[in-house]
C-alpha cells in the first residue's frame, strides 16, 4: 500500500493546561476524499490546526509527502502544497474579491486556465470581482474560501466544516464544486459534520471522539452500518441532515 | 441559489468629523485667522501622522504595543540638529533650493538613523516579547528611559538649537492670511509620504499582505507567508516615518531635548486612539483632527488648549469605543 | 508562630532567603535612627517608607487586577497636595492635616474609580495609553495652576510644632539619637505605613483578594462565575488610590515641601514600575524590596557611577554613559532584563524555586 500523504502518529495537542489531542493517529491516503468526523469537541479543529502548525504537537509525529512536519512553521507547512480552509473561512473582509484570490497566487499572478475553472464552478465570485470580500453573503465567503484554496494546484486541501450555517441550496451547490474538485484526484480531508455531505463525497472515514481517532475505514462500510454510525456519531446519521 | 444578504449601510459617520470641525470653527474666527490656523493644525498633523503612523500599523499587524515609538522621535530630532549644524552653509544661503536640499538631507538623515535603531530595537527587546501585552508595555517603557539616556549620553543634557533653514523663516501672504512657508513644507511632505504610504498599502504585493495581515496574521500566515520578516520591515519603516516626524518637528520648534519624544507620545497615542488601531486612513484623519484642535483651541481658549486633544479623545471613545476608523479583526 | 503567620494576613514571602531579607528590612526601617543616624540616613529611612506603600498599592492594581495605569503619580500628588495646601495657606496643624490625608484619599479613591469605570469600554491597550494621557494632564494642570498648587516651584509649609526639629521629647540624647520633632515625623511616617502595608495584606489575601486573582488570569471565566468584574477592578483601583494618596500626604509631612517634581514627575511613575517588576509582581513583599532596592540605588549609585566615569575618564564616551546623572540607564537596563530574564521579579523567582 503507497505510503498516506499526510500521516499522523500518537499526536498530541496541549492548549495551555489543556489536553485535547490524546495521542491521534490518522492516515491520509493521497488522491481521495478523507472524512473527519466526529461529534462538537471531539478534537477536529485542534487536529487540523495541529497539522498546520498553528498549534504545536506536545508528543507524536506529523509527516507529509515523507517529510516531518511536525515542528515546521506554518508558512513553510503551507508552502509544500497544503491548503487550508479555516471553520471561519479566513475570508480578507476589508480587501476585494480578486484581491483575497490574487494572495492564493504564489506567483502574484493567476493561471487563467484555472481561474476560469474556478468561475465556472462558482460563477458568482466573477459577478463580485472587484466587490469588498466582507460583503458577501455566508455561502460566497465560503465559495471564496475554497476557490482560494485550489486556484492553484495544491497536493492537499484541508477544509473544516464549509457547510457550518449555510442554507441546503447553497449547501447542495458547494456539494456539486468538492464533487467536481474531487474529479481532479486533489486530495481533500474535510471536517463535516453533515452526513449527507460526508457519504456523498467521503472514500475513507476517520471518526474521533475525546481527542483521539476511534475508528478508520471505507466510507461505504460506514455507510452501509447504521449501528456502526449510532455507536460512533450518537445517532443515525442518515437523520442528522 | 443567490442569496445576498442586505449589504450593512457604510459607515459614513466618522468621514464627517474632520468637516465638521473645519465648519464648525470657521464662524469663530475671521476667515484669515482661520486659514492660518487650519493650515498650522494641518502642518502640525502631517509630523504627528508621520509619527503616529509607524506606531498604528504595528499594533494592527502584529498586536505589538511599543510604548517605545517616542525615542525613534526623539533620535530623529537629534539627527536633525548634527546634519543641519553640518549644512550650515546651505541652510543658511538665500537658495530656497538649497535650503530645500539641506532639510531633505536632514530628513533622509533622520529617516536612515531611526531604521536602523528600529531594526536593532526589534531585533533585541521586540522580538523577544511577542504575545504578551505586559511585558511588551514594560520592556518597551524600559527602552524608551534607556534610549533617551543614551541619546543625552551622546548630545548632552542641554536643550540644543536647530533653526529653521533661512528661506522657510518666513510666511507667505494669502490675501490676508500669513501662511509659515515651512508650515506648507510640511504640509507638502506630509501628503506626499501619505500618498506614498496609500499606494504601498493598496497598489503593492507588500501592502497587499500588510493589510491582510492587519486582519488577520495567522491565515496570511497559514497561506504561506512568513509574516515575521514582513513586520520587521513594518517597524523599520515606522521607525523610520517616525524619525522624519522628529526632524520635521524639531527643526519646526527650532529648539530640541531629550524628552522632545515624550512630549509627543501622548499626543501619538491620542493620534492612534483615535483613528483606530491598525488604519492608515484613521491615523491622517485623526492626525490632522489633532494638530486642528490644538490650533483651533490654542486661539479661542488658551487655558483649555492642553486638555483639549485629551477631551477629545475621551468625547469619541464614548461614541466610538474602537476609534473611527477601526480595522474588522478576525 | 501562628500569631505571627495571622499579622501577615496568611501571606507567607515564601522562601527563606526573602523571609530574611523581609525582617531585616523590618527591624532597619523599625529602628533606622539608632542604626543609622543623621538625618540624611532617616530622611533615606522614610522616604524607602513612603515607596515601599506606594509601590505595593500598585502591586494591587498591577500585580492583583491586571491594570496597567501610568497615572498612579497623580493619586501620590494628590495626597500630597491635600495636605500640602491647607497647610501652605495656614490653615491650621494637626487637623490640616487629618483633614487633608482624607479629604485626599476620598478625592483619589473617587477619581480612580471614575476613571475605571470609563475603562469599561475600551480596550485594556487603549487603558493604558489613556492613563499615560490623564497622568501628563495633571502635570500640566499642576503646573498651571499656580495659585492653588504653586505651579512649578511647589509649596512650601511648616509643620505643627510637635513634627519640627526644634521640638524636644527628650532634653537629652538617647542612645546616640536626638528625641526631636524630626524622630517624631519619623516614627510617624513609620507607623502609618507599617499600618497601610498591613491593610494592604489584609485586602489581598481576602475572598476579595482571590476575586481579584481570578479575573487577573482569566476574565471571561470570573465574569462567568457570576463576578462583575468592573465592580472589582473599580474597588481595586480605588482602594490602590486612596493608600497612595495617603503615602502622598506623608511625604509632604516628609519634604515639608510639595512640587510637581516630588510627586507627580513620570520619573516617580517609572521608578515605581521599576520596583514592582523588579521585586516581583503580585506579591507585595516584592515591592517593599525593591522600593528598597530603587531609593537606596538613588542615593548611592550616582556615586558609584561618578567612581567608573572617572576611571574610564580617557576612553570616548564611556564616561559620559557611566555620568552619575546617567543612573536612570542603568536602572532602565537592569529593568529590561529582568522583564525578559526573571519576569516574576526577585520574590517571584524565589517563590518558584520553592515550588
Amino acid at each position: 500500500m503507497p505510503e498516506p500523504l499526510l500521516d499522523l502518529a500518537g499526536v498530541h495537542t496541549h492548549i495551555g493546561r489543556y489536553h485535547i489531542l490524546h495521542g491521534v493517529d490518522l492516515a491520509v491516503p493521497e488522491g481521495g476524499v478523507t472524512m473527519l468526523l466526529g461529534r462538537n469537541g471531539a478534537g477536529k479543529t485542534t487536529t487540523l490546526r495541529t497539522i498546520m502548525g498553528l498549534w504545536r504537537a506536545s508528543a507524536g509525529r506529523i509527516r507529509f509527502d515523507g517529510a516531518d512536519i511536525t515542528a515546521a512553521a506554518t508558512p513553510d507547512i503551507a508552502r509544500r502544497g497544503i491548503a487550508y480552509v479555516p471553520e471561519a473561512m479566513g475570508i480578507f473582509t476589508g480587501l476585494t474579491v480578486r484581491e483575497n484570490m490574487l494572495l492564493a497566487a504564489t506567483t502574484g499572478r493567476f493561471d487563467v486556465a484555472r481561474l476560469d475553472a474556478v468561475f465556472a464552478l462558482f460563477p458568482v465570485l466573477k459577478v463580485k470581482w472587484h466587490d469588498a470580500a466582507g460583503g458577501l453573503s455566508g455561502g460566497q465567503k465560503q465559495m471564496l474560501a475554497i476557490s482560494r484554496a485550489i486556484v492553484e494546484e495544491r497536493r492537499l486541501l484541508i477544509i473544516d466544516e464549509p457547510t457550518k450555517g449555510l442554507a441546503p441550496a447553497v449547501i447542495a451547490h458547494l456539494i456539486d464544486g468538492l464533487a467536481a474538485l474531487k474529479e481532479t484526484r486533489t486530495t481533500i480531508l474535510l471536517v463535516e459534520q453533515n452526513f449527507h455531505m460526508a457519504r456523498s463525497l467521503g472514500d475513507t472515514v476517520a471518526v474521533m471522539d475525546d481527542g483521539r481517532v476511534v475508528h478508520t475505514g471505507a466510507m461505504a462500510a460506514l455507510a452501509a452500518d447504521e449501528a456502526l454510525q449510532s455507536r460512533l456519531l450518537g445517532l443515525s446519521l442518515a437523520a442528522h441532515q | 441559489m443567490s442569496e445576498t444578504t442586505p449589504r450593512p449601510p457604510r459607515d459614513w459617520a466618522p468621514w464627517l468629523v474632520l468637516p465638521a470641525v473645519l465648519l464648525v470653527t470657521l464662524p469663530l474666527m475671521s476667515f484669515s485667522t482661520w486659514i492660518t490656523l487650519t493650515v498650522a493644525g494641518a502642518a502640525m498633523g502631517m509630523m504627528l501622522f508621520l509619527m503616529a503612523s509607524g506606531l498604528t500599523l504595528v499594533f494592527g499587524l502584529m498586536d505589538v504595543l511599543n510604548f517605545a515609538h517616542g525615542a525613534f522621535v526623539t533620535v530623529g530630532a537629534y539627527i536633525a540638529v548634527s546634519v543641519l549644524g553640518r549644512l550650515t552653509g546651505w541652510a543658511g544661503s538665500d537658495s530656497v533650493l538649497l535650503n530645500l536640499a539641506a532639510l531633505g538631507i536632514a530628513v533622509l538623515s533622520g529617516a536612515i538613523a531611526t531604521g536602523g535603531v528600529g531594526w536593532f530595537v526589534e531585533r533585541t527587546i521586540i522580538r523577544r516579547v511577542y504575545g504578551s501585552h505586559l511585558q511588551q508595555i514594560l520592556i518597551t517603557m524600559g527602552g524608551l528611559i534607556v534610549t533617551a539616556q543614551i541619546v543625552i549620553a551622546l548630545w548632552g543634557a542641554q536643550p540644543l538649537l536647530v533653526p529653521k533653514p533661512a528661506m522657510l523663516r518666513g510666511s507667505l501672504l494669502l490675501g490676508a492670511s500669513a501662511i509659515e512657508s515651512y508650515r506648507l513644507v510640511a504640509v507638502a511632505l506630509g501628503l506626499l509620504l501619505y500618498a506614498a504610504v496609500h499606494t504601498v498599502l493598496n497598489r503593492t504585493r507588500i501592502g497587499l499582505l500588510v493589510r491582510a495581515g492587519v486582519e488577520n496574521r495567522e491565515m496570511v500566515e497559514a497561506m504561506g507567508f512568513r509574516i515575521h520578516r514582513l513586520f520587521i520591515g513594518v517597524f523599520v519603516a515606522g521607525a523610520a516615518l517616525a524619525g522624519i516626524g522628529g526632524v520635521m518637528w524639531g527643526v519646526y520648534q527650532e529648539i530640541v531635548t531629550a524628552t522632545i519624544g515624550d512630549e509627543m507620545t501622548v499626543l501619538i497615542f491620542i493620534v492612534v486612539i483615535i483613528g483606530g488601531l491598525g488604519s492608515i486612513t484613521g491615523c491622517f484623519q485623526a492626525a490632522i483632527l489633532v494638530g486642528l484642535t490644538a490650533n483651533y483651541v490654542g486661539y479661542l481658549t488658551p487655558k483649555l488648549a492642553l486638555g483639549s486633544n485629551i477631551a477629545l479623545m475621551v468625547i469619541i471613545l464614548l461614541w466610538r469605543p474602537r476609534g473611527l476608523f477601526p480595522v474588522a479583526k478576525q | 508562630m501562628r500569631t505571627l503567620l495571622r499579622l501577615v494576613s496568611g501571606d507567607r514571602p515564601g522562601h527563606p532567603v526573602a523571609s530574611l531579607l523581609l525582617l531585616a528590612l523590618l527591624i532597619a526601617l523599625a529602628f533606622a535612627p539608632f542604626l543609622f543616624p543623621g538625618t540624611r540616613s532617616m530622611a533615606a529611612a522614610g522616604r524607602i517608607c513612603i515607596f515601599i506603600v506606594l509601590a505595593a498599592s500598585y502591586d494591587i492594581l498591577l500585580g492583583y487586577t491586571g491594570i496597567v495605569s501610568f497615572a498612579h503619580t497623580m493619586f501620590f500628588a494628590i495626597g500630597a497636595y491635600a495636605v500640602a495646601v491647607p497647610l501652605a495657606k495656614g490653615w491650621g496643624g494637626w487637623d490640616a492635616i487629618a483633614l487633608g490625608t482624607l479629604g485626599g484619599a476620598a478625592i483619589a479613591a473617587s477619581l480612580a474609580a471614575l476613571i475605571a469605570l470609563l475603562s469599561l469600554r475600551v480596550r485594556k491597550i487603549f487603558f493604558s495609553m489613556i492613563t499615560l494621557a490623564v497622568a501628563s494632564l495633571a502635570q500640566i494642570l499642576a503646573t498651571q495652576w499656580r495659585d492653588v498648587t504653586g505651579g512649578e516651584d511647589g509649596l512650601t509649609f511648616a509643620l505643627p510644632r510637635a513634627l519640627g526639629p526644634a521640638f524636644r521629647l527628650l532634653d537629652e540624647p538617647f542612645l546616640g539619637v536626638r528625641f526631636d520633632g524630626r524622630l517624631i515625623t519619623y516614627y510617624l511616617i513609620f507607623t502609618v505605613c507599617l499600618v497601610l502595608f498591613w491593610l494592604m495584606l489584609r485586602i489581598v489575601n481576602s475572598p476579595f483578594g482571590r476575586v481579584l486573582l481570578a479575573i487577573r488570569e482569566n476574565e471571561f471565566r470570573a465574569e462567568a462565575l457570576g463576578y462583575r468584574t468592573v465592580v472589582y477592578r473599580t474597588i481595586a483601583s480605588a482602594q490602590a488610590a486612596a493608600i497612595a494618596a495617603v503615602a502622598g500626604a506623608l511625604m509632604a509631612i516628609l519634604l515639608r515641601y510639595n512640587g510637581p517634581q516630588s510627586t507627580l514627575s513620570f520619573e516617580i511613575m517609572v521608578d515605581i514600575l521599576l520596583m514592582v517588576v523588579i521585586g516581583g509582581m503580585g506579591t507585595l513583599y516584592g515591592p517593599a524590596l525593591g522600593a528598597t532596592v530603587i531609593v537606596l540605588a538613588q542615593y548611592y549609585l550616582q556615586p558609584a557611577l561618578q567612581a567608573v566615569s572617572d576611571a574610564t575618564a580617557s576612553l570616548p564616551l564611556l564616561p559620559a554613559l557611566f555620568h552619575p546623572d546617567r543612573w536612570l540607564l542603568w536602572l532602565g537596563l537592569l529593568f529590561i532584563l529582568i522583564v525578559y530574564f526573571l519576569p516574576a521579579g526577585i520574590v517571584g523567582t524565589l517563590r518558584k524555586r520553592r515550588a
